[in-house]
This record gives structure tokens, C-alpha cells and sequence, in this order.
């Protein structure tokens, strides 16, 4: 591991001066990724500038009715939140459903958003990765790949982000709040996260130096409380998931009147079925038309030799999660 | 942060001076930035008893509390636990010399085979229960409120998910569930 110098500033604003145009300088929160990276030597950073003391670690409402969650709240602890449990189950959900129980105690909110994907190229510095290292080449592709991404792919990364809390976000129309030196702008959280084009070493749009300080949440509705996570694993806990669907569904007279879904394990990032949601507005909530809908979402899949099972996965992961939600049998089940 | 007795130089230290506060004693200490908590503990602490098994935060074998909560000290730099309190599995004994129940509970149930992962088995077990006493959920609760209100609600398929951070590479997972189930509700 390199050494780096470490900093424990008692503003966030002192937090943006230490990082300031240093490329070689990272925020650390939890550390739960970072510093498994920098032991790696994938992160190789000269200075730490420890923020978890620095912003906000409560869940505060909003005068519009949601929430606001401090960028260096414990995974651990947004999951266990009341507010959290009952208006954004997903929320809860998503999270139960990621790490372990000493590592949410750890992982902060802001952290979590950053964390970087387990593709085993871009962890094993002794091969290329585009990710790691522009232009070296992605071995993934005709490689291990059968965790790796089905959508929004590109010839240089077919990269997954890790995330179970990104994917609950992503169906809950979240915003990441984010600090600059003019100040905090609202991102929201699908575009947060950019699918890898030709850069895929960048994982998000936020510029060098850029302090996720919260994650705003909307205030709650039909949708928002009718909401559930799964997650399709290896091992019955503690993995990283080979599909996942984080989906919201309001159900009113047998008709979908609005509906959320976001495909976790299937991209670059958290992947919102709007295809699905557009085809399943005012439609009847069946199982079928749930089925017709996120089918014609991955119809824009592109899988590689060994991960197609995760089309046929994730519809059906979507399909149980709608309709358990809408309280609609599924065919299946018949 | 930079000691007057050492030259001055244009980069800033990737050492620090620190106190760690470890099972209510306070340890002075100067390390290298890179030194995670588990190593500052086993190799310049002496105290062994927190065990390196994978050191990416896999295995639990590491396990501590943190200002009462369980971590990884793998994954924990040193230097950002100034000012917090850790307990390791050496400060578990009470002052009367007594095992605490969750220690008493493994070797009533002989919850271990090779006795690596028991350390941090038991760290993390204290840590669990007290996250249940809060009412904290796990994966397995059901999302209506009709989960484990407290740790002594914790049924084997509970314990089994908060316990899924740590890894026996025995199996000894048989006797661990029953001697946690055991010893919950006595940590309140």
C-alpha cells in the first residue's frame, strides 16, 4: 500500500480545501471499499480526508415531507430507521440485503453511492481493465463475465455497480445532494451514475473534489409504501447480487396507476426499467402484463457467453416482486 | 499533527501520534497511516486475541466493537478510531473475572472447533444482540412489525442471517447458533 497523509477536518468545507485539484486525494468515509482497494493497490491514494466526522450522520424530514439523509449516516442505521421502515420499505430492504452486519455498522450513505464495482478484472491489478487503467483493454468480455452487465454494456466495460442501496434509490426517485466550492447542487440519482461509453473509468458525473453531503428522499406515497427489494444471490447472505429488483407499484381498481422498477446487477449502474414502467402505466396488474413489460425492457439486452441467465432471472425477479406487491398471482403460482 | 521534534518538511506525515482506547485503557501510540486497527492491535498492542483471517472484511475473524458496535478492524484505519472506544475479546471478562454470557454460552455449547473464528464470533454475537435489544430488522424480518422486537424474540433463522459476516471455516455453525440464542436477552 502507498502511504498517504491522513486528515480529519472539522468542516466540509475544509474537507473540499484538503481534496482541492489533488487527483491523488480520497474522502474517506467507512472505508469499507476504500481501503480493501488501496490494500489491493487498484486505489493508490497520497492523502485521506476523513469526512465521516464531518457531515451529516441523521435522517432529518424535509419541510416537502421526505427525508434528508446525512451523507455519513451507517448503512446499519438508515435500514433500522422508522421512517425508513414504513413510507421507503425498499429503502430498508435494499439495504438488509447488502455486506454484512459489520460492515453497514461501518459503510456510510455516501460511500456506498461511491463504492466501485467487484468486476474481477478491475480488482486484480496484474490484468487490464479499462476501468482501472484507460485504455488497457477489458478482458472481461471474453473472460469471466458471468457477473457482469447485460445492459447499456459498451466495448470497453461491461462493468456492474454493486449497490443494493443505489437500486432501491434509483426506484425512489433519489437525489444526491453534492458540495462544491460554489456551493450544493441536486443530482438526481439517475444522473448520478453514467453508463461507461468510452470513459468507463468514471462511475459517476461528479467532478474531481465533489462531497456527496446527503441523499434526499421524496415525500412518500402509495407508491413509495407499496415498494420491496430481492435480491438473487450465490449463497443465501452475504453476496453480491446476480440479479436484483427494487420496485414500487400503486394499485388502484386492477390497474397499475403508476409504477417504479430498477434492475440492480445488470449494468453500470442502477438500471430504471422506464420501457417497463411507460408499457405498465393504467394497464391491468397482472402477472402477465408485468411479464409482457419488463420483457420488452430486456429486449435491449446484450449478454455475454456466460451471463444470459440473468434476462430471464431478472424478469422473473421483477415479475414475483410486482406482482407480490400489487397482491396479483403469478402464473406460476397458479 | 507534525511533532516539533522532527524536521519540518513539505509534505505532510503519513505517520500519526494518537491514543487508542482499547477496553478502557488508553494506549499512546505512533503508527504508520496504512496500520488497520487489527494490526495495530495484534502487533504493536499485543493484544492477539482479534484474529487476521482474510483482511478484505470477509471472514469476521476481526471482529470488535466500536463504540459498541461490531466492525471489521481490518478494513478499520487506526488512525480514524482516535477518540472512539474499542473492546476486543480480551476486555469482555467482567472485573469479578467472570466470562461474559455470550463467552460463557460457547463453551457451554461448545460453539467452536479450532477456536480461530471464536473471537470474533463472540465480538460480533455481543454486537448482534445488542442491534436486535434496538429493534433493528435484518433481511430476514418480515417487513409488517411482526419481527423480533428484542434479542430474545431471535429465532435460529435470524441469528443466522446478523451472523452471516462471520465465516467458521469448521462448521462448527451447529453449536454457535444454539450458544447465541442461548446467551440472548442476558446482554441488556
Amino acid at each position: 500500500m502507498r502511504s498517504f497523509a491522513y486528515d480529519a477536518p472539522a468542516t466540509p468545507q475544509e474537507a473540499l480545501q484538503l481534496v482541492n485539484g489533488r487527483a491523488d486525494a480520497r474522502y474517506l468515509g467507512g472505508g469499507t471499499n476504500l481501503v480493501d482497494l488501496m490494500r489491493l493497490g487498484v486505489e493508490r491514494p497520497a492523502r485521506l480526508v476523513d469526512v465521516s466526522g464531518v457531515l451529516a450522520d441523521s435522517v432529518e424530514s424535509t419541510p416537502e415531507g421526505g427525508v434528508r439523509i446525512g451523507a455519513a449516516v451507517r448503512n446499519s442505521e438508515l435500514a433500522a430507521d422508522s421512517r425508513v421502515r414504513r413510507h421507503y420499505p425498499v429503502l430498508s430492504q435494499g439495504l438488509l440485503a447488502g455486506a454484512s452486519g459489520q460492515l453497514r455498522n461501518m459503510a456510510t450513505v455516501g460511500g456506498n453511492l461511491l463504492q466501485r464495482t467487484r468486476c474481477l478484472y478491475f480488482q486484480d491489478i496484474s490484468k487490464p481493465c479499462n476501468k482501472r487503467e484507460p485504455g488497457s483493454g477489458c478482458p472481461a468480455r471474453d473472460g469471466i463475465n458471468r457477473d457482469l452487465a447485460i445492459l447499456g454494456v459498451s466495448e470497453h466495460c461491461i462493468a456492474t455497480h454493486p449497490s443494493d442501496m443505489a437500486v432501491a434509490l434509483a426506484a425512489l426517485n433519489a437525489v444526491v445532494c453534492v458540495m462544491d466550492h460554489d456551493g450544493e447542487r441536486r443530482v438526481p440519482l439517475d444522473d448520478f451514475y453514467r453508463l461507461p461509453g468510452d470513459d468507463p473509468s468514471r462511475d459517476t458525473t461528479l467532478a474531481s473534489g465533489d462531497l456527496i453531503t446527503a441523499v434526499e428522499l421524496p415525500a412518500p406515497s402509495a407508491l413509495t409504501e407499496h415498494s420491496a427489494y430481492r435480491k438473487a444471490r450465490d449463497r443465501a447472505s452475504y453476496a453480491f447480487a446476480v440479479g436484483a429488483v427494487a420496485a414500487a407499484v400503486d394499485v388502484q381498481d386492477g390497474q397499475v396507476r403508476d409504477v417504479r422498477i430498477a434492475l440492480g446487477a445488470v449494468a453500470h449502474k442502477p438500471w430504471r426499467a422506464r420501457v417497463a414502467e411507460e408499457a405498465l402505466r393504467g394497464r391491468p396488474a397482472t402477472a402477465a402484463e408485468f411479464e409482457s413489460a419488463i420483457t420488452r425492457e430486456l429486449e435491449a439486452a446484450e449478454p455475454t457467453r456466460d451471463n444470459a441467465f440473468k434476462i430471464p432471472l431478472a424478469a422473473r425477479l421483477t415479475v414475483a416482486v410486482l406482482s407480490g406487491l400489487a397482491g396479483v398471482e403469478r402464473e406460476d403460482e397458479r | 499533527m507534525t511533532p516539533s521534534r522532527f524536521p519540518t518538511t513539505t509534505s505532510p506525515p503519513t505517520y500519526s501520534d494518537l491514543t487508542l482506547t482499547i477496553n478502557g485503557e488508553p494506549h499512546d501510540v505512533r503508527l504508520d497511516n496504512r496500520t488497520s486497527l487489527l494490526d495495530a492491535l495484534r502487533e504493536h498492542l499485543g493484544l492477539t486475541g482479534s484474529k487476521k483471517g482474510c483482511d478484505h472484511g470477509q471472514c469476521g475473524a476481526c471482529t470488535v466493537l466500536l463504540d459498541g458496535r461490531r466492525v471489521n478492524s481490518c478494513l478499520t484505519l487506526a488512525v480514524a478510531v482516535r477518540g472512539r472506544s474499542v473492546v476486543t475479546v480480551e476486555g469482555l471478562v467482567g472485573d469479578d473475572g467472570d466470562l461474559h454470557p455470550v463467552q460463557r454460552a460457547f463453551v457451554e455449547h461448545d460453539g467452536f472447533q479450532c477456536g480461530y473464528c471464536t473471537p470474533g464470533q463472540i465480538c460480533s454475537a455481543i454486537g448482534m444482540l445488542g442491534e436486535a435489544d434496538a429493534g433493528w430488522p435484518s433481511a430476514v424480518t418480515p417487513p409488517d412489525d411482526s419481527g423480533p422486537q428484542s434479542s430474545d424474540e431471535l429465532d435460529a433463522n435470524e441469528v443466522r442471517e446478523r451472523m452471516s459476516g462471520n465465516l467458521c471455516r469448521c462448521g462448527a455453525y451447529a453449536n454457535i447458533v444454539p450458544a447465541i440464542l442461548d446467551a440472548a436477552g442476558s446482554t441488556r
